[in-house]
């Protein structure tokens, strides 16, 4: 288990390092020059150029690359030049706001797209079933930006319910943070949802048909039970992968809805500092995305060995 | 002694598809008594199966229709309850599956699986339950099944899992047991040590139990009564000796003929049923085998016989079955009773 462990982590090295690089390359070929936008458009060429020397954005590429990669493996992300203070701290500080939105939403269609598509598939081809897939079809279909600013005018604008936009951290008490964040959540986890929730309808609809499903039947077990112990556990393995997959387009896609709802979270610090040329935090920021987004494939991977027995690794 | 477990009288098995009504079974006729193995044989297709399925309506009920009755110790279980027939399922009449290997849930140990069962139809609790189930795998011939108990089905071989399958299905002890060709996916060696098992675990618990196969040495090794079924219904009942030497119906001597012979001459082809199962869509009018029969006269192609009584044991369904019989020779399937 522990080698397993070990031997995905290390296989992550390369995958990260090619990350590194292209997001090294796309920011430095990107036109925009961080020292102008730093100094304002009053600057003259002379101070711009020496803030380019003291920046180290005369060296060559590849020479910018090494000493920025050395200051990575090292624990070192670099130092954003726009906000003054260490890209790892711009990080942590921003993150706090996304990981809630992104869990709350998560939580949010997990809990409502599981039920309805186990009901969906007991249910198919009946009305029940075609309004939920109809529903879903939606959820997938309007983007997440679209249905923030509708959720925004309906239940904050004219029904005055929850408020229009903004953060509060969880400092500010438990209720007040929930309610900050209830409608970027169903914003963000609508598409989720639908995915999820067609996902449990065909893979359940599939494991209805097994053998074992048969067995418990015949052993006088109530349907309840055959569908909530012996069919979702079976049809859970597909479920999770779709989990675990859209965890991570969580935090990334968090971007467009926290401009939308003015989150200070790490989509928008990704997007000022591509407005700011703050190459540091940009290029830092993205690298401990794609490190999370690794990481929770491999928590999902783990957990397969939860749920199904057949692909445990520990055997005795 | 004689108790009567199980009568199955004209039961109609339908089945709404896409493409229309299909009628899977229809017109099958069979009693169980305690103690006794009644096998239903039959070629692929034939109902069997279906038939197994509909004794404790395991059938998806949104698209089948039963007609008929199936009477258990005279309550009929086609218009039972559901939740009557959940406390018949697994505590009266229990059922063993074809396939052991996609029979076990694979996400739980087998003993949690065969607890479940003790659990819901008896009053004990989980200790108790653990202890019956180790009980229950030692009687099936499971070595150390204290241990077993903890495995997962993927951890057991094929035989082992159908013995698993056994002593879930006896544990509540059942007074039925229904066995869906419980050898078929399973080696020779094994097969025949699942059957060993069933018929002694059958006499333990005085049970009644109906043997589905298409495998007419299971028969001849197992069964005290043979129901025959073509195409959906039962063309021929008898007690297994009286099958297997003189059979009635040109179908069950097809049949036997078709068995091969380990002695004799080995250049002489196999018997072979002349042409092919009819689909369900397009059966025949008339007799259902007439069609392939080589007996078959005007009569059977226009008008279907009934389930006859031929005499004071035997039914059969065939119109001519008394000319055929005394024009045929007599004898030689006894030598295939035997050979088993």
């Amino acid at each position: 288990m522990k080698g397993y462990i070990l031997k995905r982590l290390l296989s992550l090295i390369p995958v990260l390092f090619v990350v590194a690089v292209v997001v090294f390359l796309i920011i430095h070929i990107t036109p925009g020059d961080p020292a102008s936008v730093m100094l304002g458009p009053e600057a003259s060429p002379r101070e711009v150029a020496e803030l380019r020397e003291e920046l180290g954005l005369n060296l060559p590429l590849y020479q910018q690359f090494t000493s920025w990669l050395a200051g990575v493996v090292q624990g070192d992300f670099g130092w954003s030049i726009f906000m003054n203070e260490p890209v790892l701290q711009s990080f942590f500080s921003h993150l706090g706001p996304t990981l809630s939105l992104a869990i709350f939403a998560q939580l949010l269609a997990v809990v409502l797209a599981i039920p309805f598509g186990v009901i969906a598939a007991k249910r198919r081809g009946t009305i029940i079933d075609q309004t939920f897939m109809g529903g879903s079809l939606i959820g997938i279909s309007v983007p997440s930006f679209l249905l923030g600013l509708l959720l925004i005018l309906l239940f904050a604008v004219q029904l005055r319910w929850l408020p229009v936009a903004g953060y509060k951290p969880l400092d500010a008490g438990f209720f007040l943070h929930i309610r900050y964040l209830i409608l970027p959540a169903i914003a963000l986890g609508a598409m989720q949802a639908a995915l999820i929730a067609r996902m449990t309808r065909s893979s359940m609809l599939d494991i209805l048909n097994a053998n074992y499903i048969k067995t418990a039947r015949s052993k006088g077990l109530k349907e309840k039970i055959i569908i909530y112990k012996h069919a979702l556990r079976n049809a859970f393995i597909p479920i999770l992968t779709v989990i675990g997959q859209t965890f991570g387009t969580l935090v990334a896609g968090a971007a467009v809805v926290e401009t939308v709802f003015n989150i200070p979270g790490i989509g928008q610090l990704i997007v000022n500092s591509v407005e700011r040329r703050d190459f540091a935090v940009i290029q830092g920021t993205i690298l401990l995305v794609a490190i999370s987004y690794v990481l929770i494939n491999l928590v999902v991977d783990l957990l397969y060995g939860v749920i199904d027995p057949r692909v445990r690794l520990n055997r005795k | 002694m004689e108790t009567k477990l199980l009568e199955v009288k004209n039961l109609k098995t339908h089945f709404n598809t896409e493409r229309g009504r299909v009628t899977a079974v229809d017109g099958v006729f069979f009693t169980v008594y305690a103690g006794e193995t009644v096998g239903v044989v039959g070629e692929s297709g034939c109902g069997k199966s279906v038939t197994a399925e509909s004794i404790l309506r395991l059938l998806d009920e949104k698209s089948t229709e039963y007609e008929g009755e199936i009477l258990y110790k005279g309550k009929n279980l086609l218009t039972s309850t559901i939740n009557d027939m959940q406390s018949v399922r697994g505590n009266d009449i229990s059922m063993i599956f074809q396939d052991p290997m996609s029979s076990l849930n694979p996400v739980y140990t087998v003993g949690n699986q065969i607890v479940e069962s003790i659990m819901l139809h008896q009053n004990v609790n989980k200790k108790e339950a653990y202890e019956k189930a180790t009980e229950m795998l030692r009687l099936t011939g499971i070595p150390s099944p204290e241990k077993r108990i903890h495995e997962y089905p993927h951890e057991l071989s094929g035989g082992m899992r159908q013995r698993v399958m056994i002593a879930m299905a006896l544990s509540c002890q059942p007074k039925l047991l229904i066995a869906d060709e419980p050898t078929t996916a399973l080696d020779v060696t094994t097969q025949s040590q699942i059957l060993d098992l069933i018929n002694e675990l059958k006499v333990k618990f005085n049970m009644g139990t109906v043997m589905i196969t298409h495998d007419l040495g299971v028969v001849a090794e197992v069964c005290t009564k043979v129901v025959v079924m073509y195409l959906g219904q039962v063309i021929e009942e008898a007690d297994v000796r009286s099958l297997f030497s003189s059979p009635y119906h040109p179908y069950t001597d097809g049949l036997l003929k078709s068995i091969p012979q380990l002695t004799g001459d080995r250049s002489k082809k196999l018997h072979v049923i002349e042409g092919k199962v009819p689909t369900l869509h397009q059966i025949p009018k008339g007799c259902r085998f007439a069609p392939r029969c080589a007996f078959a006269s005007e009569k059977c192609h226009e008008e279907m016989p009934e389930l006859a009584q031929a005499d004071h044991s035997r039914k059969v369904r065939c119109w001519h079955y008394k000319e055929i019989f005394q024009a045929g020779e007599e004898g030689p399937y006894v030598s295939a009773a035997d050979s088993y």
